[in-house]
């Protein structure tokens, strides 16, 4: 069978507050993905639009974006999984495109959550948990994240300021992507004084809500080097899910729907972790990084800490992660983000990047999250 | 009565396992079984994907569990506002059951402990809701 590449990535600016409409949002990232490329809205098969419901009024948004973006008439269908949304819209594109059912699939993700107060956001991400059994108690993201911060703390000896490191580089990057909501450089000072969310957890520890779109074109193979010199190909994809409740997880040190993703996508690519020349992983917390790093094989369980302390993943260290801000630094337009972070592997795979180049990097990997780690989602790409 | 007072924001009422709640008003918090594989649930099921049967029988969580994490959480999404701080912990029970639940508010932040020994058991809130609560064990 065909293999499968990804031929561009686009992604809007992630801000605050765009002030436009979720159609007009999704076309910035359509468009940067199109531009430059000798294709029209026709040579595309199939759409997949991705995000989670309940931020913005519109119902059933597949509809709507194909028509904007004139993929109409089409087969276009919503895929969601939270905050990794446009990483299953990937895994879904690569089935329709390797099965032989399409040539070519648009994956776009979006998110506009400015359109709700910061409680009622954080509302909604609580009825991303259960919500008999749990959600009524008032667990939140943060809150769940924060747990699992806890636990790290106290079987391994992390502290705040090993969090507060990760943030240190992920600004450090951010303040030089143009596409990120936060581009200021933050001290370790600035983020340990910061209010605390929800315990261990401060302020400058969790991204930001924020406005985004992400866009990636999927090809066959032979139709991918007819359009691109330079196609990406999919080599690993992992996906795994864990309990919806925080009282069915058997480990509160790591997150195994990550873990077992993990695993898959080395299978599948037949690579390990020291392979990998630069990954995007879902810090949605600090101490989401921290897990990812050992939940991703970069480091042995309770050594995580170890990989940020000896700056291992500064984009001239050993395995550089996240050098293009993270989502501390981008925002996280739930929808958007995965596809966002595919599109920063490919710049680096390509030698494109202009926030941190990874010299030489021919072996990417993309970690996206989806809720407290329910849902787990690991891609692996080639240049 | 199904679910509609539960915790501080109940989101749905209706569910086969509603029995908990006619149990939570006894003051007891339960968990269910399936008879045939042995498997016990917390959150309670009323259906066993295992051996397909609905005939799961309801038992007591009793005796010490020890907390396993916590977090205090300052801000509270929209009608949590004025819970909070508040602080939510994962406390395990014997039989491998492990449930999520605030601690109880006699419990000052300084003397929380992973490994603390805890018991759970329900709660009546002066608004007339119901749940279940971590007190020391």
């Amino acid at each position: 069978m065909a293999d499968v590449a990804i031929v561009s990535a686009g992604q809007s600016v992630f801000t605050r507050s765009c002030g436009e409409s979720i159609r007009e949002l999704a076309f910035e990232a359509f468009k940067e993905a199109l531009e430059g490329l000798d294709i029209t809205t026709g040579d595309i098969d199939a759409s997949i639009i991705c995000s989670a419901p309940e931020y913005d009024k519109q119902r059933s948004p597949a509809g709507l974006i194909s028509e904007y973006l004139e993929l109409t008439p089409k087969p276009s269908f919503y895929v969601e999984t939270v905050c990794s949304s446009s990483s299953t819209g990937l895994r879904v594109a690569w089935s329709l495109v390797k099965s032989g059912l399409h040539k070519m699939v648009a994956v776009i993700g979006f998110q506009k959550m400015s359109e709700l107060s910061s409680r009622d956001a954080a509302e909604r991400m609580g009825r991303g948990a259960d919500i008999i059994w749990e959600s009524p108690f008032g667990l939140t993201m943060p809150a769940g994240y924060a747990m699992y911060a806890q636990a790290h703390m106290d079987k391994y000896g992390t502290t705040e300021e090993h969090l507060a490191k990760v943030r240190v580089k992920n600004s450090h990057y951010g303040a030089t992507n143009p596409k990120a909501t936060y581009r200021k450089e933050l001290s370790l000072e600035d983020i340990l004084n910061s209010e605390v969310i929800t315990s261990p957890l401060k302020k400058f520890d969790c991204c930001a809500n924020a406005d985004g779109s992400s866009c990636i074109i999927v090809a066959r193979g032979d139709v991918a080097k007819g359009i691109t010199d330079k196609p990406i190909w999919i080599v690993g994809l992992g996906a795994a899910t864990d309990t919806m409740t925080m009282a069915g997880r058997e480990l509160l040190t790591g997150l195994k729907c990550a873990q077992e993703a993990a695993r898959q996508a080395y299978k599948m690519a037949r690579l390990k972790p020291q392979d990998i020349d630069v990954a995007e992983v879902h810090d949605c917390f600090t101490v989401s990084e921290i897990l990812a790093y050992e939940d991703l094989g970069f480091a042995k369980p309770g050594e995580g800490v170890g990989l940020i302390e000896d700056k291992e993943t500064y984009a001239d260290g050993t395995i550089p992660v996240n050098v293009d801000g993270g989502l501390l630094s981008k925002g996280h337009p739930i929808g958007a983000t995965g596809g966002s972070q595919i599109r920063t592997i490919v710049r680096q795979l390509r030698g494109e990047a202009t926030e941190a180049q990874v010299k030489g990097a021919e072996i990417g990997l993309v970690h996206n999250i989806g809720g407290i780690g329910q849902y787990g989602n690991v891609t692996i790409l080639r240049r | 009565m199904g679910f509609e007072n539960f915790g501080t924001v109940s989101f749905t009422a209706e569910a086969k396992v509603a029995d908990f709640i006619t149990y939570l008003e006894q003051g007891k918090v339960m968990a269910t079984r399936c008879p045939k594989c042995g498997v016990s649930y917390f959150p309670p099921k009323a259906d066993c994907p295992s051996c397909l049967s609905g005939e799961v029988e309801w038992f007591e969580v009793k005796g010490k569990g020890k907390l396993a994490t916590y977090t205090i959480v300052n801000y509270g999404p929209s009608g949590f506002e004025d819970d909070a701080p508040y602080i939510l912990a994962l406390g395990e029970f014997e039989g491998g059951i492990q449930i999520l639940a605030r601690l109880s508010k006699d419990i000052a932040p300084n003397d929380i402990k992973a490994g603390m020994s805890l018991v759970v058991s329900s709660v009546k809130r002066p608004d007339g809701r119901i749940a279940y609560e971590f007190k020391k064990g």
